[in-house]
């Protein structure tokens, strides 16, 4: 039972990893996308879609990387080639990739997929205990551990990564030393809409085997959220992801118990965590200075 | 420097940049008007003139920030276009700015690397790091937060990340404004080293003694003309002062003793104010007092505490304590500004767009909103939208303010027509205290002798005018005291007509210490 449990919550947690590590990496390069749940919805709705008709797993992904690609190139064009309101354009994405979603989703509900083999590695599944949780996990699961171990050496080994950070940190700055700051965000921003719309991708593909109109419930706000949680460092997400992701599952088996909390309460856990996390940063100076990306959320206009 | 002579390096004496003729116009505003300047190789050469000379303008120029009108730059014997900073980075000139441009959030390395092409490793970058702050006692640790560092420190940093880049030429714009004495000391016995490993150094300052203890030529600029260029050592500090300010600023038109009875009308006494910000100047116990019809000026160059004191006197801050601040005996040290004004008080801070008045909002929008305090425009919260218009179309009538159509917005108007409407707003309502920052920065001659004569006029009239300036002929055209603000401490006030503009000048520029008033005093 309690096998089960600790499975399902890392499970819950993939989805969570690949959208807060992608937005991770855009906010480090100063750009904040609230569109995250936007993203991972066009990225669902898409996977599920191709999956189905192609019958293959790994298409499905792809097709759920390229939606939530596209759809944060739309951002992407709006905020950094137009300069508008970040935070209003990043909502704005969210409403229209429910909407999107829903409409061209449509015809997908109620429909299932049907034989889809899991990627799993042998052998090593059928170890005792450690083989269930550890190793019976679908490539992607595995796939969102290297992406977390990736972008943290690209953010502090590599130079380029030092570039995103110092366009993160200071933009006139850059762009004073002749680097291309709208550039290198409009990357970051692609990057985050490709890790999104993987998140998303999982929903229908691993969680639940079909599609629902705004499917995600509230894990784009969640992964947003998270990022702050993890005050911007890559390890921490991993860690505030299974967090989050226990605290949604303990939701569910919480009702299944019987408890008496309101679920509501359970909802607002992650929130909560997250104010307190905001808390204790601008209550230590060194701490919010070495972390979290000055230029968040402030446009970039070049010579000025 | 050791090891890394470039194979074309020019030797001392050979000039490194030449420029002739430069010009450049912003507008109507000519910022260089024929600049000619030249250094040689392994030259100090400081660049003087007071704010707004157009030093920072030429500087730029050469620093492929800007372009030039017309004139040119000759580099190592051949005529350049300077296209960018890139570029001159690459022609081996490198600059370091009033105002840092480094990455907080990153370390000091990470901040020299970005600076730097890439391939090389941060450790091997490290290294280097430390190896130079040896050779020239900088003292700069590699893996320091640039957060943590002191402003000092921070500005070694920048140094560093431009000597790595082995230039021939170094810019400093007036690199010792955010330094300490001992930091100043410092600087220029590594600027020194520098000197003698065959760096040039262009220095920009306005600190006359600096100049002439580091510099070996000096070049002189007054409103973007090239006055002379001198061997530093070869002339006093009040020479230098003479030829920075120009010597017919003596044309005294309006002072004397005031007509009226001097009564002490608003007094400031002991005003202390810690730097909100690390670029903010601290102000240390600033006494003074304003008397019914007279002028005091306060003169000082930029970024001596100008800002900080008009905050304090307007009422944007009002952390002083009590008691500091005073007018006809009563407390005003903790009112903010419309409490001020109820007071009779009338203010004009320095920035007419946005701080004196709202560029998106009408002329009788404008008028209203230092207005509404004295319940003249608006009666229960409602505004009286005839009485504001009519109050706006007065206050243009009355001041020459030339109107493209009826009630504009703010930002249509000229600078120098902007300036007189908000300094016209506050003279209309004869406040018994005036108080107005830079009152004629930026505008032509016509709008600056039309403002000069009204704030005149209101001091005959009987009240009081504090005039915070730069500009040494406004001072000495107007007022009828004159206090210099330098380094958040302001001198004792002279009456203008016994001093000079010689003396003041030797003041603002901090090579004469301030009698400070209040000094002995036992609050």
């Amino acid at each position: 039972m309690y096998e089960e449990l600790i499975l399902t919550v890392l499970m819950t947690s993939v989805p969570l990893v690949y959208a807060a590590i992608g937005e991770l990496v855009v906010e480090r390069s100063g750009v904040l996308n609230l569109g995250v749940e936007g993203m991972m919805l066009m990225g669902a709705v898409a996977a599920f879609g191709v999956a189905m008709v192609s019958g293959s797993l790994f298409l499905g992904v792809l097709a759920g990387a390229l939606a939530g690609m596209l759809t944060a190139s739309l951002f992407g064009i709006l905020v950094l080639g137009f300069a508008t309101n970040q935070v209003a354009t990043g909502l704005a994405l969210t409403i229209f990739g429910t909407g999107l979603s829903g409409l061209v989703g449509a015809p997908l509900i109620g429909k299932a997929i049907e034989g889809l083999p899991q990627i799993s590695l042998p052998v090593l599944s059928d170890l005792p205990v450690v083989g269930k949780l550890v190793f019976s996990h679908d490539l992607v699961a595995y796939g969102s551990v290297v992406v977390v171990v990736a972008v943290a050496y690209f953010l502090k080994r590599t130079r380029a990564g030092l570039v995103l950070r110092a366009i993160g940190d200071n933009h006139d700055s850059a762009h004073a030393l002749g680097y291309p700051v709208l550039g290198v965000r409009f990357a970051a921003v692609l990057f985050g809409g490709m890790m999104a719309g993987i998140g998303g991708a999982y929903l229908p593909l691993m969680l639940t085997p079909h599609w629902a109109e705004g499917m995600t419930a509230g894990r784009g706000w969640i992964a947003l959220a998270l990022v702050v949680f993890a005050s911007w460092m890559p390890w921490r997400v991993l860690v505030g992801a299974l967090i989050f992701g226990g605290i949604t599952i303990m939701q569910l088996a919480g009702q299944a118990e019987g408890w008496t909390i309101p679920s509501q309460f359970l909802s607002m856990l992650p929130y909560l965590a997250t104010i307190i996390v905001l808390v204790l940063i601008s209550g230590n100076r060194e701490f919010a200075l070495a972390n979290s990306p000055a230029c968040l959320g402030r446009a970039f206009h070049a010579g000025k | 420097m050791t090891g890394s002579q470039r194979p074309d390096e020019t030797s001392p004496g050979t000039t490194l940049l030449a420029a002739t003729g430069i010009c450049k116009h912003f507008g109507d505003f000519t910022a260089n008007d024929d600049v000619g300047f030249e250094i040689e190789a392994g030259e100090i050469h400081a660049l003087l003139g007071e704010n707004g000379a157009g030093k920072s303008t030429f500087v730029k120029m050469v620093y492929g920030l800007l372009q030039p009108d017309s004139g040119q730059i000759i580099w190592r014997g051949e005529p350049v276009t300077i296209r960018s900073p890139q570029h001159a980075r690459e022609l081996g000139i490198g600059m370091v700015f009033q105002h840092f441009s480094l990455f907080q959030a990153l370390t000091v390395a990470e901040n020299i690397a970005l600076a730097l092409p890439p391939g090389e490793s941060l450790e091997d970058l490290s290294e280097r790091v430390r190896a130079m702050s040896a050779e020239y006692g900088i003292g700069v640790d590699p893996d320091a937060r640039i957060h943590n560092l002191s402003v000092g420190e921070q500005q070694r940093v920048e140094i560093v990340r431009c000597l790595l880049q082995d230039p021939s030429l170094l810019i400093m714009d007036e690199p010792t404004s955010v330094l300490t004495p001992q930091e100043t000391e410092q600087l220029f016995d590594v600027l020194r080293r520098f000197s003698k490993a065959g760096v040039a150094i262009l220095f920009i300052s306005h600190k006359l003694e600096e100049i002439r203890s580091l510099t070996r030529r000096a070049t002189v600029l007054r409103r973007g003309r090239n006055v002379g260029t001198v061997e530093s050592a070869s002339r006093s500090s009040k020479q230098l002062a003479e030829m920075m300010v120009g010597s017919s600023v003596g044309d005294i038109d309006g002072q004397g003793a005031p007509k009226s009875e001097p009564d002490v009308l608003f007094a400031v006494g002991g005003l202390d104010r810690p730097p909100a910000t690390p670029f903010a100047t601290p102000l240390r116990n600033l006494s003074f007092v304003a008397r019914a019809g007279e002028v005091l000026g306060i003169a000082g160059i930029a970024g001596n505490g100008q800002d900080e004191l008009m905050e304090a006197l307007t009422g944007e801050w009002t952390g002083a304590g009590q008691n500091v601040i005073t007018i006809n005996g009563r407390d005003i040290t903790r009112d903010g500004p419309s409490r001020r004004r109820q007071h009779s008080i009338g203010f004009v801070p320095e920035e007419r767009n946005g701080h004196a008045a709202v560029p998106g909002m009408s002329l009788a929008d404008n008028a209203l909103l230092t207005s509404h305090s004295l319940g003249e425009v608006a009666s229960r919260g409602v505004i009286d939208s005839d009485r504001t218009r009519q109050m706006a179309a007065e206050i243009a009538g009355a001041f020459d303010v030339r109107l493209p159509q009826e009630n504009p917005m703010a930002s249509a108007l000229s600078g120098g027509n902007l300036q007189k409407f908000v300094v016209g707003r506050e003279i209309s309502k004869q406040p018994s205290l005036f108080i107005v920052s830079q009152p004629t920065w930026g505008v032509d001659v016509g709008a600056a002798l039309f403002i000069r004569r009204a704030m005149l006029e209101l001091a005959e009239s009987g009240s009081a005018v504090v005039m915070i300036s730069q500009d040494l002929e406004e001072i000495f055209a107007i007022s009828h005291r004159v206090a210099v603000l330098h380094d958040g401490q302001m001198s004792e006030p002279m009456v203008t007509a016994d001093t000079t503009a010689e003396t003041v000048g030797l003041l603002m520029g901090g090579s004469v210490p301030l009698k400070t008033a209040g000094a002995g005093d036992a609050a």
